[in-house]
């Protein structure tokens, strides 16, 4: 940099003179340069994730209302506010504030509604995009950091959601604490110290609101912030995903400009995204702590539940039986400094299926990368279909996950269908074992079934429901052969053959390799080849299916 | 920038990769020729599409607008009637202003701006030129601070950074005081009234007719000023009254009731949840949260749910001026159990 003043740029008008004067420092022509005009795919499913984000934002704004008339203190007091049916109740001054901030803080019973709705929609939007991105294949090479960092994500939403939840120190609330009391007690060696320390003393004691206030307004969300800033970098770094299509490979990106089209969309998107959330906010009611009244260790009342991203674990421990054919799953372990109880019945649903799809959850691309030997960039998504084993295996996941979630109303389930409660457990224990594997195998012919039919429309082109009557009497009808873009996009897929264990360099498969080769089997052994241009040109069409024993070969 | 989609194939072997069978397969055709939209042709729909955008805007005025009114119109009058008006519009109000920006925004994107799709090549993420330089960058510095020609500096130094954390663990020690025998004790002491929950009138004998319920609490409870929910957390129980040839007490605790009087904690065995529900018919007891099902009749033996353990009970007899008071405390550590349990 030369120390002349002299620019050759002089600036028009006073907008462009400040731009230019913050340009001068900052270098923003070279960002704009870089990203005014990047390239961003466009497709329905990839606004899970900006719904996500969207929501984050509104929960900043929202929630920063919240923090100037929320007091976090345990402090007794008696309620003197305008509500009759609480007058003179005994309460904590942290549920004292709440019913303020929703009775006298005009807009402050709309702030915590929308703070609450958005909250739910935060954990769902980050499930549903991280349900996408992996029944699309986008958490493959180079996006599996990126996928770990999501994985992150769920679960500092989960904190972020359950500390929040406990703040109005309302009789709900209080006894989801009271659960997670229980669940901590559970923990072998350390766990009633690790409850006396996070209560500080005996549950619930006085220390608890101020002490997840705190998680819940600083530590989690600036860890979130974090998250989403490496999350982000990330995306630029890697450009976003495409689908499959004509023109689209792994080595270019097509989509929408950012400027205007993409910043448009995107940007309107958030204001639709909180609108939505107004509107809901404006309408149904969440979360009315006046109804339940102050924590009380004593009454409890039918039909509670926590909220729904934390249910999955509430509903394992509802499904864990105590006794397992006269069996006790606590145990009194005799030791040489006396017997020490482990009660496998808390803690075994609460960390065993928990911990299960969180293992699963990080380690997947890693399991798939060794499977597969496959080392390129991928750029391009899967349609669910062409990769059934791995959209059979989330499946098999999300019905585990959702039978957990089920049994976490098992009680409203009983009540609303009339059915007995005992029954409901019994099902929704055994599908908890069987819904899985159920899943896997029909959603691995059904994805297979879609392949074929995709296979049979390529190379067949589309029914016109046109019957035309041939010369000698014959009926056919008349199908419509695909131009080359709709064909390429059924065809452009790759259907990955099943592979033996590799020999090492002394000509011995291992036992590893062995096990590679079992889980290769295992993923790609039922396939269905894409169509190929000779089976197009022939007319005629040979068996599309190799190998898989069930498989029935494709009829015309 | 990326060229516009003009239909020129890009990229054709977009499939084939090596170690893959698939030699035959169908070329990437590139992207599909671009279709002009309605308002692209057509100025009356251009027009028609702008007056549309511009409506939504107005819609968002009028939303916050809206908000407005209910902010400054309403006035709370201690009743959830007025509330709830007053969160409608302001819900209204801030949904109109919002989703009228953001459909119209959206609207002038779809129907107004380009929508040519466009290519752009991807980079690579790492050169071999940049990891090279980069492993040279690392030689270089590890070198240049000599820490492998030094192994006294490397190993106080790992010393020094495996103990500097350890302040910042142990000064989390005051979080709270250590169990002790707290989980073991509870306000329940020999002749210790038992009393209604929550107002702490004590309980006669004679008010409690069979297959009638109460939730009891300790009667000295609400004379604490410390710790009181605390102290409720673990003492609060549940009195029924059976016909006494239902209840089948075992050996040793015949005498721990009266008259078909019995009192179990009401916190559950399984996570400490109250167990609030009382099935006078069945004689059972079931805990809202998880569902864990006590049978009366078998000294609160757990008959379904997660729960392991029986509820406690508490010996409980009558004093000279026929109330109902414990006869000592419980026998054994009441709610979910904890390691130290035994």
């Amino acid at each position: 940099m030369s120390t002349t003043t002299e620019t050759p740029f002089q600036a028009k008008t006073s907008t462009g003179r400040i731009t230019d004067f913050v340009d001068q420092r900052v270098g923003g022509s070279g960002i704009l340069r870089e990203f005014g005009r990047k390239v961003f795919p466009d497709h329905w499913s990839f606004m899970f994730g900006e719904v996500a984000l969207y929501s984050f934002v509104i929960l900043l704004l929202s929630g920063t209302f919240l923090t100037f008339f929320f007091d976090p203190s345990m402090a007794e007091t008696h309620y003197a506010g305008p509500y009759v049916p609480l007058k003179g109740v005994e309460m904590s001054v942290a549920y004292d504030s709440t019913l303020r901030i929703s009775f006298e803080v005009r807009g402050g019973l709309f702030m915590r509604q929308v703070h609450h709705w958005s909250a739910l929609l935060f954990v769902a939007s980050v499930s549903v995009h991280m349900l996408r991105v992996f029944f699309t294949g986008a958490f493959r090479k180079p996006r599996e950091l990126n996928w770990v960092v999501g994985g992150v994500l769920l679960i500092l939403s989960l904190a972020a959601g359950f500390t929040g939840y406990s703040l109005p120190d309302d009789l709900l609330s209080g006894n989801g604490l009271r659960i997670i009391d229980g669940v901590v007690k559970a923990v072998p060696i350390v766990g009633t110290y690790i409850s006396f320390f996070l209560f500080g003393g005996e549950f619930p004691g006085t220390a608890i609101i101020g002490r997840l206030y705190m998680m819940h307004i600083m530590l989690v969300p600036a860890l979130i912030l974090l998250m989403v800033a490496i999350h982000l970098f990330m995306v630029v770094v890697h450009k976003h995903t495409q689908y499959p299509g004509p023109g689209r490979n792994d080595r270019n990106v097509v989509g929408y400009p950012l400027g205007p089209v993409y910043a448009a969309k995107a940007g309107g998107f958030f204001f639709i995204v909180f609108g939505v959330i107004a509107f809901i906010s404006a309408f149904f009611q969440i979360n009315p702590v006046w109804n339940y009244g102050p924590y009380d260790p004593s009454p409890v009342s039918a039909g509670t539940q926590p909220d729904w991203y934390i249910g999955f674990v509430d509903g394992a421990l509802r499904l864990m039986p105590g006794w397992l054919f006269n069996i006790p799953m606590e145990w009194n372990i005799p030791l040489p400094w006396g017997t020490n109880t482990l009660s496998f019945n808390v803690l075994g649903p609460a960390l065993i299926p928990a911990g299960i799809i969180f293992m699963l959850l990080f380690t997947y691309p890693w399991i798939e990368r060794w499977v597969t030997r496959d080392d390129r960039e991928h750029h391009v998504l899967d349609r669910p279909r062409n990769a059934p084993t791995r959209t059979a295996i989330g499946v098999a996941g999300f019905i585990f996950y959702c039978v957990m979630w089920a049994a976490a109303s098992s009680d409203l389930i009983a009540t609303h269908f009339e059915v007995s409660l005992n029954d409901v457990t019994y099902w929704l224990r055994a599908l908890f074992f069987i819904g899985p594997i159920l899943g896997f195998i029909v959603t691995k012919r059904v994805a297979l079934a879609l392949q074929r039919k995709d296979r049979e429309i390529a190379l067949h082109g589309r029914e016109t429901g046109r019957i035309v009557r041939l010369p000698h009497g014959e009926f056919q009808e008349i199908h419509a052969q695909l131009d080359d873009y709709k064909r390429y996009k059924l065809v452009g897929y790759e259907s990955p053959v099943p592979e033996e264990g590799i020999p090492n360099e002394n000509g011995i498969v291992t036992r590893k390799e062995k096990l590679r080769g079992k889980l290769s089997g295992f993923f790609f052994e039922d396939r269905v080849a894409p169509a190929t241009p000779a089976e197009l040109e022939a007319g005629h069409h040979h068996e599309a299916v190799e190998a898989g024993d069930d498989d029935k070969a494709i009829t015309h | 920038m990326g060229n516009h989609s003009d239909g020129t194939p890009t990229g054709a072997d977009a499939v084939a990769k090596a170690g893959h069978q698939e030699v035959d397969v169908f070329q990437d055709p590139g992207l599909p020729p671009h279709r002009l939209r309605l308002a692209d042709t057509d100025p009356k729909a251009a027009k028609r599409a702008e007056r549309q955008v511009a409506w939504l805007f107005v819609i968002s005025i009028i939303g916050t607008l809206v908000f407005f009114v209910g902010y400054f119109g309403v006035r709370l009058d201690d009743t959830i009637g007025t509330l709830r008006i007053q969160n409608t519009l302001l819900g209204l109000g801030v949904a109109f202003a919002m989703l009228g920006i953001g459909t119209g925004i959206v609207h002038w994107a779809r129907a107004l701006m380009p929508d040519h799709e466009v290519a752009e090549e991807r980079h690579e993420i790492r050169t071999e030129e940049d990891r090279q330089a980069a492993v040279k960058i690392v030689d270089d510095i590890i070198d240049e601070t000599g820490i492998k020609r030094r192994p006294l500096i490397r190993n106080t130094l790992i010393g020094a950074v495996a103990l500097a954390p350890l302040p910042a663990i142990a000064i989390f020690r005051d979080l709270g005081p250590l169990p002790g025998d707290a989980l073991r004790h509870t306000l329940w002491k020999e002749g210790e009234r038992l009393a209604r929950d929550p107002d702490g009138t004590p309980i006669k004998a004679a008010d409690v007719t069979i297959g009638s319920a109460f939730h009891v609490i300790p009667e000295s409870l609400n004379d604490l000023h410390e710790g009181k929910i605390a102290a409720k957390a673990k003492a609060v129980v549940l009195l029924m009254r059976l016909n006494p040839e239902d209840l089948n007490p075992s050996e040793g605790r015949e005498d721990w009731g009266y008259n078909g009087i019995v009192a179990y904690s009401k916190i559950c065995t399984h996570v400490g949840c109250p167990v609030a529900l009382y099935e006078q018919q069945t004689h059972h007891l079931l805990c809202p949260c998880h569902q864990s099902t006590f049978d009366l009749t078998q000294e609160c033996k757990v008959i379904f749910g997660p729960a392991v353990r029986p509820l406690p009970q508490l010996p409980i007899t009558v004093d000279a001026d026929g109330y109902l008071v414990a006869q000592s405390d419980f026998h054994e550590p009441v709610g979910p159990s904890f390691w130290e349990r035994g």
